[in-house]
């Protein structure tokens, strides 16, 4: 497992996760916090393409061996890609929760909404 | 400001230990127990391929001894005491009047008159409380143990020889027991264990645990946490209380007849053997889901029944699990839906052990 790091170049939601910005799609995921606390991802249950996701509301299921967890959304929108590749390998979301571990494409509905979310140092704040 | 919870757990003589070996430490049955070191999978596989030792202070000990123990055992647990020698270990269950499961334990027989059980860390209190009880017509002494005893389990192939190395005399087969100085110091070895693999148990002085559980590790015991510890359980279908077994439900439902011997006359033997003799209208059956996700505790079997343990098996890669189900769908073979969270996913009911080597 990676050692603990919150890259500056992305936005937080105090839910523990992730967006990249990029236009009007974001990228989402968790963050480091989220994947530690899971324990091993063993399943990763992604919501399908066309589904409209509302901020601060789940969008997708992660189970760890322990138990299972609701995914926030950070942002609103219509999720446009869901990263099939952790479907054989939920894994990377321990292992590259920032990379590979990358969970869903969104066009956001909303782009205004990133004014809410935190930067890394606040986020990171959050968590002591 | 948080009042500091903390200090109403309880800790075993390995706290230190596990924070020194990186352990998490959750709430456990009040206790502050690790619940993974390295990592689950890393963990139970390692239990599977070599060995690993758990520390179980947390479960209870009581010992049984006087003239009268025998007879008052025979009258308290499930199974049929007389067949239990000296050196002997024997699985069964308490039940209530009415036969509802109170706990599940293992006791030891330690000498002609002597016996130690071991309790739950939940159910500890309340068996105790129970065996003292029902002990007052008896000319036997029970004392709880649990406060002065360790207890460590070593786990996996490679297990016994880690333990030999310590020992001063050969140790005790399985399900056999017998005092050793393992590593210089007395205590009980018992050749039982909660995981499927050979190994043994080590039920000792509490001062005793730090300086065991060093030498261990340098023999090159791995320690696993206790969520390695359930997912090793559940893949041979081992019960957990609290689980798969409650006071609601009965042994035969359980899938434990095989621990009752009603002839003994027990506590609840009634109620146990009318459900024998009429067919339990439930079962508890193992089962794999068919496809992708994972059932848990409390998840409804559609038809009928429901989830009392659900995890992913670390070494089948598939959710595995236990239900009680109605008895007609209780055949192996028999497909399943279970109802996880909204989705239905179909699941399998499925022969134990789920792993075999």
């Amino acid at each position: 497992m990676a050692d603990a790091s919150y890259p500056e170049h992305l936005l937080y939601h105090p839910d523990h996760d992730w967006a990249a910005i990029d236009g009007d799609v974001a990228t989402f995921g968790i963050t480091w916090f989220a994947q530690d606390a899971l324990g091993e991802v063993v399943f990763f249950d992604p919501p399908a393409v066309g589904t409209q996701v509302t901020k601060d509301e789940p969008y997708a299921e992660v189970e760890s061996v322990k138990a299972v967890s609701d995914v926030i959304a950070p942002l609103s929108g219509e999720i446009v890609e869901v990263n099939e590749a952790l479907g054989e390998d939920p894994e990377a979301i321990n292992n590259d929760s920032y990379g590979a571990g990358w969970m869903v494409k969104v066009r956001l509905s909303d782009s205004s909404q990133t004014g809410v979310l935190l930067d890394s140092a606040t986020y990171q704040g959050t968590l002591s | 400001m948080a009042t500091t919870e903390s200090s109403s757990l309880r800790r075993t003589p390995l706290y230190d230990a596990h924070v020194a070996a990186g352990g998490k430490i959750v709430d456990f049955a009040g206790w502050e127990m690790p619940v993974q070191y390295a990592g689950i999978k890393e963990e139970h596989l390692a239990v599977r391929s070599s060995v690993g030792v758990f520390d179980v202070s947390h479960m209870g000990e009581i010992e049984t001894f006087g003239p009268g123990a025998q007879a008052f055992l025979q009258h308290l647990l499930s199974n049929d005491l007389d067949k239990l020698a000296v050196g002997g270990a024997q699985y069964s269950v308490l039940c209530r009047e009415d036969g509802g499961v109170i706990d599940d334990l293992f006791t030891y027989r330690t000498g002609e008159d002597r016996y130690l059980t071991v309790t739950n860390a939940s159910n500890h209190g309340k068996d105790l409380a129970w065996f003292r009880r029902q002990a007052e017509s008896f000319d036997c002494t029970v004392v709880d143990s649990a406060e002065a005893s360790a207890m460590l389990a070593v786990q996996g192939p490679l297990a016994r020889e880690v333990v030999q190395a310590l020992s001063d005399q050969p140790l005790p087969g399985k399900f056999r027991t017998g005092r050793r100085r393992i590593d210089g110091l007395d205590m009980l070895v018992a050749g039982t264990g909660y995981t499927g693999e050979d190994g043994v148990e080590l039920i000792m002085y509490a001062e005793h645990a730090p300086v065991v559980w060093e030498a261990l590790l340098r023999r090159g015991a791995q320690p696993i946490g206790l969520a390695a510890r359930d997912t090793l359980r559940l893949e041979v279908c081992y019960h957990l209380y609290g689980n798969d077994l409650m006071e609601t439900r009965g042994p035969i439902e359980a899938g434990l007849g095989w621990a009752c011997k009603e002839d003994t006359g027990f506590v609840g033997s009634e109620a146990v053997r009318a459900v024998r003799t009429a067919g339990p209208s439930e079962k508890l059956v193992p089962f794999t889901i068919s496809g992708p996700g994972i059932a848990r505790q409390g998840n409804p079997v559609v038809g009928g029944g429901e989830v009392t343990s659900g995890t992913l098996s670390p070494s089948l890669g598939v959710g595995i699990g236990m239900a009680y189900v109605p008895a007609a769908a209780a055949e192996v073979g028999t497909p399943l839906q279970i109802d996880v969270r909204g989705k239905l996913r179909d699941a399998v009911v499925a022969t134990k052990p789920l792993y075999q080597r």
